[in-house]
């Protein structure tokens, strides 16, 4: 018990480094630039429209205060911090007056909600079907899917999300490609809203599951064909231990933890797939967000978005990692 | 029908076994690793053409040096021939089985396995399943053969536990938990509590400090008696051999060298090799240096003609290098293959390949 | 190593069809050498023809020749990615054989900051760097920042293989014999190191390339350079595909999922050679 503690300490510890370096990146990013942020993010932001002036002077200041000219360097540097701890980043300029943080609190759930849908799907199936292309390594139909999965790893996720797009927006259009449902339906507990939700999340989760099992598919394949040469695995065979029993508690047992591992090491690009899977599909998520943020000169919600999701990211990364050790029992956690 | 006393579950039956029954026979055995790596075919014999009988409630040792293939050999006659291992020609009879090994069906080939015939394998520290209880694998190896309800079969598992110095605690270990020691008796009570007729165990106390080698090799000798089972037991150790042994086989780079009662092969060798061997012994109140063998052990991919031995025998003669000696029964329980041992020792009549003996090579991958 | 490509191209099939996908994709790339039109111009063809002998891949709405106009897509892409690449390998080696090497504190730290790298999501970052840098985005600058985003996993993996050959035994015998650290590094180590590194730089070439073309669709980079991104973005522009001109899109998708697999295809049979029992997996060095 006391060397759990110990590990979720030091895991802790690498969750604030994590946050930590994010934020600094944040902040120098956006110090280190030659113009002026904020004029150009106004001028940006009313190249197209006519802002209310009150509004823009509003966000002047706000904007001074948070990433602004306000002091020296250090003084800057401690405000940033303030808010990002308060996870206040002022009003929203495209939205105004809308705070960052509410846009953001009413973004997060959907790409939570297709995040891990999708990354549930593909980690399940990937990890089933590689698990069993690896043991059963003679099977036709498993090789097929392996080379099906070896054909979809490697493409990135924008393009496979513009893929599906095609095909089913204009090939054979028959489920929405955009939004997150229907536009006039209202909101709610109902049962034409669910099925609305259900359906616009299929493409999106679809794309992101080709792509996402294909990874895990091939990453497991591998995985299982070192496991099975292990002794333990030789021996149960040797042994005439039931098939079915040696496939799930020798070797996709063991393979678990490093799966699960891989998932916390992988959340970033998991993440970084989903926000642009988002973007094709003008799903309301984060990623949408950030790129009608940037579109529309919205300064403190790009900050806003990319703090968030390094903190987001960071924080998923930890409670698996926590998670982690309960699932070895040989628990390295010192 | 099996006939040994122990159904009643004790060494002495109504219907003793007849002493020196064979258990199990083999003739003429070949197997080879055949690889392709990147173009280049290689073929390992590793196993060359090897005859031997182990007797019922014996222990069989086998040894010599590293790589001459005594792992191999414990493979093919545990039927645990996998790719690129595949079994050339020859037969593998066991009393206890109506055919031949390689003639079994996957199912019944599973059937037997720890039922009547179970296997230590060299490396054996790490044969248990690093996620799962010790109880787990017992239930998973033994369950289904013992024929019991949960009750009673941990009830007889704590026994056989116990009658092998274990704790019953240890059922509720993960393998990371217990010592090396603890590890090796439980795949060794694990491998034993079936009670199979035939024990195969490869080098079970290698890692093992000396005292505690001593612990389990008594154990192991304690087992087998208990059962009355017969035992393959491979070390290239000669001091172990010397405890444990009943009768010895020397294997020489894919080939028995000789055979004869461990006691006759430590006092009096006939085999330049085995001579070797037990000259290299430590002895008590010996000063002089032991003489190494000069030279490396051949590569069994492109053995030496011949005996194998010839490069490296103080013997060797004209002969040696070009007919290999065959296995020649000197003196009952008593076989050797050198021409320096005795004038009756013939050239082997086996040609270097046999020919049409690899239809068996379909036969391999039964484990798979 | 001549031979080894040789024996590979031979015996592994992975590596000769990634070997001839790749090939392919660089000979269309050198062909924008030969181009008759140069790379910006517009308005140089007719408008919208489809697929025909005179322009194979058709032209677009902008009047350019696509297949012409993707000789130099490509080849910017795949310059893009290999320039990446380059730098991340740099950081990764460093950091992987340093850390492997010299241990203990050093590698407590530099592995916490690698762990640091990891978790991090590139893409908001780099839409970050667009928002503020806007117009003086280059291409330079999307590449260091690209590379200072890209090398965290690769650096582990590289670490894991120094800290198994520190224990080996030439590593003694060379500081035995009175070798600088940095001269094991370089002459003792790099070439057991130099497979992996190649497998790594086919994966960060296809995911730089892949995150390009993602910045550039949404037109977060510099949209005047022809790249595979930017061919597909103009496309969009022109709402290519609800107007019929399917080849716009069509053909710069399908090459660049020519290169993806290809370069994948090389990774894959790079580790496979490393480590022949099978192919190791990217996610299990991490373990
Ligand atoms: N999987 C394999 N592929 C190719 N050759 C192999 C393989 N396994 C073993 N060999 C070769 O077969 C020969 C015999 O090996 P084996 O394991 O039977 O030796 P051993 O007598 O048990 O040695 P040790 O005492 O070291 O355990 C060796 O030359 C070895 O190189
Ligand atoms: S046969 Fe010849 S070479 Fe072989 S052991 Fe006997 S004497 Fe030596
Ligand atoms: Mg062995």
């Amino acid at each position: 018990m006391a060397a759990y503690a110990l590990y979720v300490l030091r895991r802790s510890g690498q969750f604030v480094l994590v946050v930590f370096v994010g934020i600094n990146i944040a902040f120098f990013v956006t110090h280190a630039t030659p113009i002026d942020p904020i004029t150009a993010a106004i001028a940006a932001a009313t190249r197209f429209s006519q802002a209310d002036p009150q509004a823009v002077q509003l966000t002047r200041e706000a904007l001074r205060e948070l990433y602004g000219l306000q002091g020296n360097l250090w003084q800057q540097y401690v405000v940033f911090w303030m808010r990002v701890a308060r996870a206040d980043f002022g009003p929203s300029l495209s939205a105004f007056p809308t705070p960052v943080s509410t846009l953001i609190w009413r973004a997060l759930p959907w790409t939570f909600g297709l995040l891990s849908v999708a990354t549930l799907i593909s980690w399940g199936l990937g990890n089933l079907l590689g698990g069993l292309a690896g043991y059963y390594r003679r099977n036709v139909p498993l090789k097929l899917v392996g080379v099906v999965a070896s054909g979809l790893q490697p493409i990135p996720n924008y393009v496979m999300a513009f893929i599906v797009l095609v095909l089913f927006g204009y090939v054979w259009p028959i489920l929405p490609i955009t939004g997150s449902s229907q536009i006039n339906l209202p909101q709610g507990w109902t049962l034409a809203y669910f099925q609305s939700v259900f359906q616009h999340a299929l493409l999106p989760v679809l794309s992101l599951v080709l792509v996402g099992t294909g990874a895990w598919f091939i990453g497991m394949r591998a995985l299982v064909s070192n496991i099975v040469t292990e002794d333990y695995v030789a021996y149960a065979e040797l042994g005439g231990v039931d098939r079915w029993r040696i496939l799930i508690s020798y070797v996709m047992r063991n393979a678990l933890l490093t799966q699960v591992t891989g998932l916390a090491l992988s959340l970033g690009l998991i993440f970084n797939g989903a926000v642009i899977t988002e973007v094709v599909f003008g799903y309301p998520g984060l990623g949408n967000l950030l790129i009608r943020a940037v579109y529309a000169g919205d300064y403190s919600l790009v900050i806003g978005i990319a703090s968030t999701s390094i903190i987001a990211v960071a924080f998923a990364a930890l409670v698996i990692d926590l998670v982690l050790p309960l699932l070895d029992p040989r628990v390295r956690v010192a | 029908m099996r006939q040994s006393g122990r159904d009643n579950g004790s060494t002495v039956g109504p219907h003793p076994p007849p002493e020196g029954a064979p258990a199990l026979s083999v003739d003429n055995l070949r197997a080879y690793y055949l690889t392709h790596y990147f173009g280049v075919e290689r073929e390992v014999r590793a196993v060359d053409d090897i005859s031997l009988v182990v007797r019922r409630n014996e222990i069989y040792g086998l040894a010599g040096e590293s790589s001459c293939g005594k792992t191999t050999f414990l493979k093919t006659v545990a039927a645990a021939v996998r790719p690129p291992l595949s079994v050339i020609g020859g037969s593998v009879q066991y009393a206890f089985l109506d055919r031949d090994l390689y003639a079994l069906n996957p199912a019944k080939l599973s059937a037997i396995r720890w039922r009547r015939l179970s296997y230590i394998t060299q490396g054996s520290m790490n044969v248990l399943n690093p996620v799962r209880r010790v109880r787990e694998s017992f239930i998973d190896f033994a369950y289904r053969h013992m024929g019991l309800k949960r009750r009673p079969f941990f009830a007889a598992v704590n026994e056989h536990l116990q009658r092998l110095h274990l704790a019953a605690s240890v059922l509720d270990a993960y393998p990371h938990e217990l010592s090396g020691g603890m590890k090796q008796r439980v795949t060794i009570a694990l491998a034993t509590i079936c009670r199979p007729e035939f024990i195969i165990a490869d080098e079970p106390t290698t890692a093992l400090d000396v005292i505690v080698q001593k612990d389990v090799l008594a154990m192991i000798r304690e087992a087998q008696q208990q059962i009355g089972s017969s035992m393959l037991f491979v070390t290239h150790d000669m001091t172990v051999h010397a405890n444990i042994a009943d009768r010895l086989g020397i294997m020489y780079a894919g080939r028995l060298v000789e055979e004869a009662p461990t006691a006759d092969i430590f006092a009096n060798p006939k085999h330049p090799y085995t001579a070797h061997l037990v000259a290299s012994l430590p002895r008590i109140g010996e000063q002089s240096r032991k003489e190494s063998l000069s030279g490396a052990p051949p590569n069994l991919a492109n053995p030496p003609s011949g005996c194998r031995f010839h490069p490296r025998c103080p013997l060797a003669m004209e002969v040696c290098r070009e007919a290999s000696p065959a296995l020649t029964t000197l003196a009952p329980g008593r076989r050797v293959a050198c021409y320096a041992a005795s004038p009756l020792v013939k050239p082997s009549p086996t040609a270097e390949r046999v020919a049409g003996a690899t239809h068996r090579a379909e036969r391999v991958g039964l484990v798979q | 190593m001549l031979r080894i490509l040789k024996d590979l191209f031979r015996y592994n099939r992975e590596f000769s069809l990634g070997a001839i996908l790749i090939l392919l994709v660089v000979a269309i790339s050198l062909a924008s050498f030969l181009s008759p039109y140069p790379s910006g111009m517009q308005y140089v063809v007719p408008f919208d023809a489809p697929p025909s002998w005179d322009h194979p891949f058709g032209t677009n709405s902008r009047g350019q020749d696509v297949f012409w106009q993707l000789t130099f897509a490509i080849r910017n892409s795949l310059l893009f990615g290999t320039a990446v690449a380059l730098l991340s390998r740099l950081i990764a080696i460093v950091v992987g054989l340093t850390s492997g090497y010299v241990g203990g504190m050093v590698d407590s730290v530099l592995m916490s900051i690698n762990d640091t790298f990891v978790v991090f999501p590139p893409f908001p970052i780099l839409v970050l760097v667009y928002f503020i840098f806007k117009d003086h985005m280059s291409w330079a600058l999307l590449a260091v920042a690209m590379a200072c985003l890209g090398w965290a996993y690769d650096a582990r993996l590289i670490r894991s293989m120094a800290l198994s050959l520190r224990t080996r035994e030439f590593t003694t015998q060379s500081l035995f014999s009175g070798m600088s650290t940095g001269q094991i590094l370089a002459e003792e180590h790099l070439p057991y190191v130099l497979p992996i590194v190649f497998a790594t730089t086919m994966n960060n070439i296809n995911w730089s390339i892949g995150l390009e073309v993602t910045l550039s669709v949404i037109g977060f980079t510099n949209i005047d350079t022809p790249t595979i991104g930017t061919m597909i973005y103009w496309a969009n522009q022109h709402t290519a595909l609800v107007a019929g001109v399917w080849w716009w899109i069509a053909f710069p998708v399908g090459l660049v999922i020519i290169t993806f697999v290809g370069l994948y295809l090389l990774s894959v049979s790079m580790n496979e050679y490393i480590d022949p029992r099978s192919r190791l997996s990217g996610m299990g060095g991490a373990a």
